[in-house]
């Protein structure tokens, strides 16, 4: 059977990174060709401004190098430009009479840089800023010639200028607006940002406007003229307009000289870089009769007026919108993509956009609509003398807009809040001071990365460096912290310093990062499935296995993998207790071998004792197993019991056996361990028993399994010694009843636990701590905490389920005792799979 | 030259698990994918050294229990952008029965 044809026009970042997708998706399905207008493979446009600055080489920006089109089979011609479609026929044609049939079309032909009408604009020396071949004129101009102008203060003009000062050049931006990147900052940030500029050495010119541009043979005419003329335009200077540079040997160069403005004066100018915007590249599409508006006009799909015609990247209008940000070109690739692959699922809705100035040294960050109305508030901390500017504008309790100067450590945690439409009235009265968990634990408290030198350490768990990372954001063109964890493996443990990476990647990548849109991320690479639409299906469907779940959802790998699988077989168990069936080989091997594995692939064991109380009986047991099986290391853990250390594999069941104790599933996402104080029974201050209240708690509760582990503590008075303020469940013992606190961490996240309710009765500590434990068990997402998933949805949400509707919480811990009921203890000689610890040899 | 050596039954490995053979050439693994295949490796991820037949086995992969280095069962070696190899071994499957090819010590030096 003959393949699909599909050519893409255009070889620039959005397209390539739609055949990218598609090739995950549907490798075989097309035979692929590309046109490209530059002599280039594909490579990464935002650093263009790096290479300019001199930071990086032309051969570090590469994404695609030629290897990759040969060994994804596509035809790729270079240096050729389309242009004509043939729409009846389905062929398009390129300028040097090459031709290509299609049943799929992709028009990614990007955007050119507008170009102001003005007389001289065809002067040599006068440039957009583009592509390499601009780079390398503004490189080679740099090298050559003092005075730089460039037209447009916005992000792009103002890389541009940074990049030609490092190279020497002295350099004027001139800007119609009264203040720089008007699109991006308001007045405030705009000032500071040209202030840091100017000590760079930049100079700016604002509300210019230019009104022609001269050149060397035009300058005694010129000169002839009187100041001040208005209504002056390019046509009536003849040798300037067309533009058709005298060949002759004399005036070899007609190279601009100087640029006039409307006022009436100039400055001196031998090169003139033009960043005034751009404008989508529809030329090609227009000739074909495809609807244009802007831009190509293309639907949620991607797909254009004509059915088997698609388009993505700058040349794209989707809802009236053209966008020049890759962020959100690349979520583009995605959808058109997966309808190319003819999997019809996916539709694009248009993006929030972050921007990000990638000059070195100065922190800048913008997202949404940061400019306000009449419907909006503001939250505005403005330390001039300290440098640092943030304004916050809230629209009917939610971010919809932010714009930071100097300390931009939070920006990527307030685009999420943009971009998740996440409620913000609880947070409001310390939402300005930002995310101060940011590195949270392990990272010398730091939580600036644009601040840290490339030598300090990131990631504390896998011992990379800030240098590591921005090397390889660049050199491998990472746009994701999903890439950078894969790459670097920074912040793929414990994840405490993903703050930092995405604050890395934001400074490193500028516009292009965009954080993952927590709500519509997939649970993993095998689904395009939300936790929470999986959850909901498992649910509504009656999904009792993972097979049949895969089935259903059409899962796009034939098991799953190492992350989904886990969280899969805990929503089926969660959902449909006592009837779905546990799949061990979905578990991790903690959960598989009922012991912890340590570095050196033996275990740990830790037996249960109920609130942390023993006995002599139990203590003298486990003396002689550690004597009986050679245990190396007994020690006692944070949890109030005791860890013994370095027990192989085959040894667990037998272990267990002369324990003759419960398990204390420390190796699972489950319940731990019950702190406590000694309490009323013993303690001077105790006001109740917390002892008693723990064993309880403890032994209602322990077999329960979650989305993360739970951690449970009990005090018997407001000494707090059982250390309750950092547990998911903390319990505190008043004169006249108990406070429940909910959500507190102590580890990699310290966060303090937040009340709940008071309640009298210990019964009333059982019902409240269950509801609470079981609305955690059904919509936290897998390997999410108590405090991620309160964090989520909110304190006041909880307190209405669980506090104030009486009934709710009934039946949530009605539900939790039914599917404690039939579980079992996993250590008893009866439930030991012994397979499972059995080796076999030869 | 390899040695075939019966090890298990096909049965007596858990589908997507695996089991652990002690050799004088020390740990390999067998697994099974969910196409009954069986693959073998050295029990040592390239990584750390974690013991593979104790990961998550998936496609024709299995996920380090240590860090989650993904290993293709087919070769031993570690999914990109990880680099790294687990020796792997040769199986064949006879009427149920599964063979480990092993090279004899006095070759392998």
């Amino acid at each position: 059977m003959t393949k699909m044809k599909l050519v893409m026009v255009g070889n620039g970042m959005a397209g390539v990174r739609t055949l990218e997708e598609l090739i995950k998706l549907e490798p075989d399905l097309y035979d692929m060709t590309v046109f490209g207008a530059e002599p280039h493979p594909n490579y990464n446009r935002i650093m263009l401004s790096p290479v300019l600055a001199g930071e990086q080489g032309i051969q570090d920006i590469i994404l695609n190098d030629l290897e990759w089109y040969q060994q994804n089979n596509i035809t790729l011609h270079l240096n050729k430009k389309v242009v004509r479609i043939d729409r009846n026929k389905k062929i398009v044609y390129a300028d040097d009479g090459t031709e290509a049939e299609y049943d799929r079309l992709l028009l990614a032909t990007g955007s050119n840089p507008f170009i102001l009408p003005v007389p001289g604009k065809d002067l040599e020396g006068v440039i957009g800023y583009r592509d390499i071949q601009d780079t390398n004129a503004m490189i080679a101009a740099a090298a050559k010639y003092k005075h730089a102008v460039v037209i447009g203060g916005g992000l792009l003009g103002l890389e541009a200028a940074n990049g030609l000062a490092l190279r020497g050049m002295d350099v004027t931006v001139v800007h119609i607006m009264p203040w720089l990147m008007e699109r991006q900052l308001d007045l405030n940030s705009a000032k500071m940002l040209q202030t840091s500029l100017e000590a760079k050495g930049l100079k700016f010119l604002l509300e210019k406007q230019t009104e022609r541009i001269v050149g060397t043979s035009t300058l005694p005419p010129l000169q002839g003229e009187g100041r001040g003329g208005d209504g002056l335009n390019g046509a009536d200077i003849p040798h300037l307009h067309p533009n058709l540079p005298p060949e002759g040997e004399g005036a070899s160069s007609n190279r601009v000289t100087a640029i006039r403005f409307k006022d009436g004066t100039e400055i001196p100018a031998d090169l003139v870089v033009m960043a005034v915007g751009i404008r989508p590249n529809t030329a090609l599409a227009e000739s074909a009769g495809i609807h244009c508006n802007r831009g190509i006009v293309v639907n949620d799909t991607m797909q254009t007026f004509d059915p088997s015609i698609y388009a993505v990247g700058e040349c794209v209008a989707h809802r009236g919108v053209t966008y020049g940000l890759v962020a959100p070109l690349f979520e583009q690739a995605k959808v058109c993509a997966n309808h190319l692959a003819r999997m019809g699922i996916a539709r694009y809705q248009g993006s929030v956009m972050s921007t990000k100035l990638k000059v070195t040294g100065i922190d800048l960050f913008s997202a949404g609509d940061f400019t306000g109305n009449d419907q909006t508030d503001q939250i505005v901390l403005h330390d001039v003398a300290g440098g640092i500017y943030k304004k916050l504008v809230i629209q009917a309790d939610k971010l919809i807009g932010a714009v930071m100067y100097g300390d931009t450590k939070d920006g990527s945690w307030y685009f999420q809040m943009i971009r998740d439409g996440k409620n913000v009235a609880e947070i409001r009265d310390h939402l300005m001071f930002g995310q101060s968990h940011l590195g949270d634990i392990g990272h010398q408290g730091q939580s600036s990365a644009a601040a840290m030198p490339d030598t300090m350490e990131v990631c504390g768990c896998n011992g990379v460096c800030k240098g590591v990372i921005v090397k390889a954001i660049k050199e491998k063109g990472l746009f994701t912290l999903e890439d950078v964890r894969k790459h670097t493996k920074a912040s793929s443990s414990c994840g405490s310093c993903t703050g930092l990476v995405e604050q890395l990647l934001a400074s490193t990548v500028g516009g292009a990062y965009t954080p993952t849109l927590n709500a519509t991320k997939p649970m993993c690479g095998c689904t395009e499935l939300t936790h929470e639409q999986v959850r909901q299906a498992i649910f509504a469907q009656t999904l009792i296995s993972i097979p049949q779940i895969m089935q259903t959802l059409e899962w796009n790998t034939p098991n799953g993998c190492a992350s989904c699988r886990p969280a899969l077989n805990y929503y089926v168990l969660c959902a449909h207790p006592r009837i779905a069936q546990d799949d061990p080989q979905s578990r991790f091997i903690n959960e598989r071998a009922h012991a912890n594995i340590q570095k050196d692939g033996t275990y740990s064991v830790i037996p249960r004792m109920f609130g942390g109380v023993t006995t002599a009986k139990d203590l003298r047991r486990i003396a002689d197993v550690v004597d009986k099986y050679n245990i190396p290391t007994v020690k006692v853990t944070g949890g109030q019991r005791i860890d013994l250390l370095g027990v192989k594999k085959e040894d667990l069941p037998k272990v267990w056996a002369d324990l003759d104790m419960p398990s204390g599933h420390a190796y699972a996402k489950a319940l731990r361990t019950v702190k406590t104080c000694v309490g009323s029974e013993w303690c001077r201050f105790g006001v109740q028993d917390s002892t008693q209240m723990g064993i309880d708690l403890e032994r209602a509760l322990w077999k329960m399994y979650a989305p993360h582990k739970v951690k449970i503590a009990v005090s018997g008075c407001p000494r707090n010694c059982a250390e309750s303020g950092i547990k998911d469940v903390g319990v505190i013992g008043v004169d006249s009843g108990w406070e429940i606190y909910v959500a507190g961490n102590g580890g990699i996240k310290t966060v303090v636990a937040q009340f709940l309710v008071k309640v009298k009765t210990h019964d009333e500590v059982l019902e409240y701590a269950g509801a609470f434990l079981q609305l955690y068990r059904e919509e936290a997402r897998y390997l999410d905490r108590t405090v991620h998933y309160v964090e989520r949805v909110g304190l006041e949400y909880i307190k209405q389920r669980v506090v104030e509707d009486a009934a709710n919480r009934k039946a949530l811990h009605a539900r939790l005792l039914y599917a404690l009921q039939d579980e079992k203890d996993p250590w008893k000689k009866d439930n030991v799979r012994a397979r499972e610890f059995e080796i076999l040899s030869i | 030259m390899n040695t075939w050596h019966k090890v298990s039954t096909v049965d007596e490995i858990p589908p997507l698990g695996a089991r652990v053979v002690t050799t004088a050439q020390g740990d390999i693994a067998l697994f099974r994918t969910a196409d009954n295949e069986i693959f073998a490796l050295r029990d040592k991820c390239p990584h750390k050294g974690g013991p593979l037949s104790q990961g998550i086995v998936f496609g024709k992969k299995v996920a380090c229990p240590l860090h989650n280095w993904n290993i293709s069962l087919e070769d031993g070696n570690a999914v990109a952008p990880d680099v790294g190899c687990a020796r792997a071994y040769p199986v064949k499957i006879e009427e149920g029965v599964v063979y480990l090819g092993m090279v004899e010590m006095a070759e392998v030096n």
